[in-house]
């Protein structure tokens, strides 16, 4: 069986950074892995995507609308956005974060603030993680990436690989002690979710 | 030794390493950006330089390989246009030392300004052609391309996809080959393209391609993967091989092929006839679907399959089976769009807010660049923009168009420096030649921006990090002949300069230059010195004019009938929403 996982998120937020620790764990795992991102001109704050498949052998390395077991998002509306992509059972982590794209800051759109509302009551399986208030907590919100990291691999119940050292691994050196912390309370705050 | 975790662009640039490559260029463009950038980290053994654009890149290694070198050169699709030159004529000479082309094609049009499908260059250019479908076979392709390159004389057109060059995926490392430099010798019956010589090197190179036919039919590159009783048979390559599997598994027959050009006939004619429905399954054109229906078998593709678009599993198998599209959640609330936009800080930001004040006065063009986002509303940037360089070329015709209806408005060009440098300056030539009634911008931020700050001929460093010679852009418009009462060379975000150099301009007949000059906000030494820096907004002094918002910045917000810094983290207190600002109510904190 095939696990597919999207993250989603705007440019900036450090997506890739976590992509980037996941596939490795996954690689150390003996999984085939393939991961796939679009970047370009979504490195200008745009929505930005990561698809990452595990298996015993893996095909395409894209994921279609209805095909992700779990999606990660960074972002309140980009939440929105991804839940096409969810496969019926799955589930969806999403940090309540917000950041204005250009059309609400003009005020030209309305930003979506009762997304999470409208997201759980299509679909039950919705974990809502203070991923970047906790990172803000801790020292630095840039670390909302490694919170989120943490629940995920609780979700994935990935066991079998030491995740803090890779965190520690890829992540800058002066940014380690707070990024090992970050990973931990992602984990704790998804056994909190699960638990309840 | 374990495998490696790699994108298809960095196991290009191993598979160059590990095939024994001593030169590399390219000029970037994404998808293709990162393959170059991974070479750089071979500097032990590789020569690798960004060109100042892909003729110059595809020339390059034209030297390098009739000079005996395994060469590499690497492009995005649109660059192989700007290429094509020098790679007919190497199709016709041939190469001395191995000689690997990559044109990574973009599907989707992901971050392009088209959706070219570039396997149609390699019968036109007489190239052979190898497509790998994932990151191993990027790798192992890049190698076999080197080694057809010299067995069969012919530069080779590795084709990859942004989904391959963008996806990582697992791939075994070897060691690097000791293939030495090939001797240097004079052939010029071979390598010197006058009429005569081209004439009988055209009649070796068909002789060479009905060899490598064969070949092509015996490969390891081209093989059937037979399941038992499948009815169906699927010819296919690259990325739409792995969408293949993925839709019809065990339940179909498969020949995939990797050395696409010159293609198999005779495999492809003995696989088809194993099976009573046969799928053509490909991105794009219908290159492997014409092929086959040459060969007088009939199989289903195009007519299913679109030629618009990036392919993924489930358009195949919406197109080619009764599967069911999968059950999702849906909800009725919208996320709003988020279009890429010019960064917080950016100094294009001063340059679009000045060409939006005076847009009843001038027709402005664009190109391609991180200047391309100015477009979009409410900056409204440019109306049209082409290519590289045409930004400064296309507004000569314009500006003649524009007279000749009586429209008394002046065609304004921009081009960032890394363009001008790719293709801009022949274009600026032209403009003082022809003494053409147009304004033409430079916007000089000091780097190749908007495909990750590559080096270019205006950066003090090369791709291998070393110092190299500064190439003076300002010197350079100057010494094409125009006046200084010609040139303006403006700080984009000091908009009381800008403004009076876009009167300027618009004052003067004839050719007019703004050279702006701001590093990108993005390079390194400049985000360091402007960490901690932002700007405040106090509520009690601003008005709700809301005039702050009309530079689109993203650090900016109006919140509760306010304007408010509400991304202090992004903003670099570039100062453009205070120069805005009529009353005074923004300041610098941090500075």
């Amino acid at each position: 069986m095939t696990t597919s996982i999207l993250l989603v998120g705007v440019g900036g937020q450090g997506t890739i950074l976590i992509s980037k620790i996941l596939t490795a764990g996954l690689v150390k795992l003996g999984f085939d892995v393939k991961m796939s991102e679009i970047h370009g001109m979504s490195q200008r704050g745009g929505s930005v995507t990561t698809q990452i498949k595990y298996s015993d052998k893996v095909y395409a390395p894209n994921i279609g609308e209805g095909e992700a077991d779990v999606i990660i998002a960074f972002e309140k509306a980009e939440s929105l956005r991804a839940l096409p992509f969810l496969k019926k059972g799955g589930t969806m982590i999403l940090d309540e974060r917000e950041i204005y794209p250009m059309p609400v800051l003009t005020g030209v759109a309305e930003y979506p603030h009762n997304a999470i509302d409208a997201l759980k009551a299509a679909c039950p399986n919705i974990t809502v993680i203070k991923a970047a208030q906790t990172a803000e907590e801790l020292g630095n919100i840039r670390a909302q990436n490694i919170v989120l990291l943490g629940a995920l691999t609780k979700v994935l119940g990935l066991d079998g690989v030491d995740w803090k050292e890779l965190v520690a691994e890829y992540v800058p050196p002066k940014a380690k002690e707070l990024n090992l912390k970050a990973y931990d309370a992602g984990q704790a705050l998804q056994a909190q979710k699960t638990n309840a | 030794m374990n495998p490696a975790i790699m994108s298809g662009d960095e196991a290009i640039a191993r598979g160059a390493w590990e095939a024994g490559c001593t030169v590399a260029t390219a000029y970037p463009g994404t998808p293709s950006t990162e393959i170059l950038e991974n070479v750089a980290q071979y500097k032990e053994d590789i020569y690798s330089q960004w060109a100042c654009n892909e003729k110059v890149a595809a020339e390059i290694a034209a030297g390098a390989s009739i000079g005996g070198a395994r060469v590499l050169c690497a492009m995005k699709h649109v660059g192989m246009n700007v290429a094509a030159d020098p790679i007919f004529t190497m199709g016709y000479a041939g190469v001395n030392g191995g000689m690997v082309i990559v044109s990574a094609d973009d599907p989707g049009c992901h971050s392009s300004q088209n959706e070219q499908d570039n396997r149609l260059y390699a019968p036109h250019a007489k190239l052979a052609m190898l497509e790998p479908a994932d990151s191993q076979e990027c790798k192992d392709y890049t190698i076999a391309a080197f080694e057809l390159s010299e067995k069969y004389d012919v530069p080779v057109l590795l084709r990859v996809t942004t989904r391959v060059c963008h996806s990582k995926s697992l791939v075994e490392l070897e060691k690097r080959d000791s293939v030495a430099v090939k001797q240097y010798e004079r052939k010029p019956e071979k390598y010197a393209m006058l009429p005569g010589t081209a004439r009988s090197r055209h009649v070796i190179r068909e002789r060479l391609l009905e060899e490598m036919e064969e070949y092509s039919s015996a490969c390891p590159y081209n093989y059937e993967e037979i399941s038992n009783g499948a009815k169906i048979g699927v010819i296919t390559s690259g990325i739409s091989y792995q969408h293949s599997r993925e839709v019809f598994g065990d339940s179909a027959s498969y020949l995939k092929l990797g050395l696409t050009y010159p293609l198999p006939r005779k495999l492809i004619k003995n696989f088809a006839e194993k099976f009573d429905t046969l799928y053509v399954i490909e991105e794009n054109e219908p290159y492997l679907e014409n092929a086959v229906r040459q060969l007088g078998i009939s199989c289903v593709g195009k007519q299913k399959l679109p030629i618009c678009g990036e392919l993924n599993a489930q358009i195949v198998r919406g197109a080619l089976t009764e599967a069911s599209i999968p059950e999702t959640y849906k909800t009725d609330l919208a996320a709003p769009v988020r279009p890429p936009v010019l960064c917080a800080g950016c100094p294009h930001r001063g340059f679009f807010y000045t060409i939006s004040k005076n847009s009843k006065k001038i027709v402005p063009v664009g190109d391609i660049g991180c200047y391309a986002l100015g477009v979009a509303a409410p900056l409204n940037g440019f109306d049209f923009s082409i290519c590289m360089g045409a930004g400064l070329s296309s507004i000569i015709g314009l500006s003649k168009a524009l007279e000749q209806q009586g429209d008394s408005r002046k065609a304004l060009g921009m081009v960032g420096d890394s363009t001008f440098f790719h293709s801009g300056i022949n274009s600026l030539i032209d403009v003082v030649a022809s003494e053409a009634n147009v304004i033409a911008c430079i916007l000089d931020n000091s780097i190749t921006a908007m495909t990750g700050h590559q080096e270019n001929p205006g950066t003090a460093h090369n791709l291998m990090g070393l110092p190299s010679p500064q190439v003076n852009l300002v010197a350079m418009v100057k010494s094409l002949g125009l006046g200084e009462d010609r040139i303006r060379v403006v700080d984009p975000l000091d908009l009381d300069a800008m403004q009076k150099a876009m009167d300027d301009g618009i004052a003067t007949e004839g050719p007019f230059v703004i050279i702006t000059k701001r590093p990108c906000i993005l390079i390194k030494e400049v985000a360091r010195q402007n960490s901690g820096k932002h700007c405040k907004i106090d509520p009690e002094k601003c008005k709700s004019c809301k005039m702050c918002m009309k530079i689109t910045c993203p650090s900016l917000a109006f919140v509760g009938g306010k304007a408010t810094v509400a991304d202090p983290a992004n903003c670099t207190a570039c100062g453009l929403c205070m120069q805005m600002c009529k009353f005074g109510a923004i300041e610098k904190v941090g500075v």
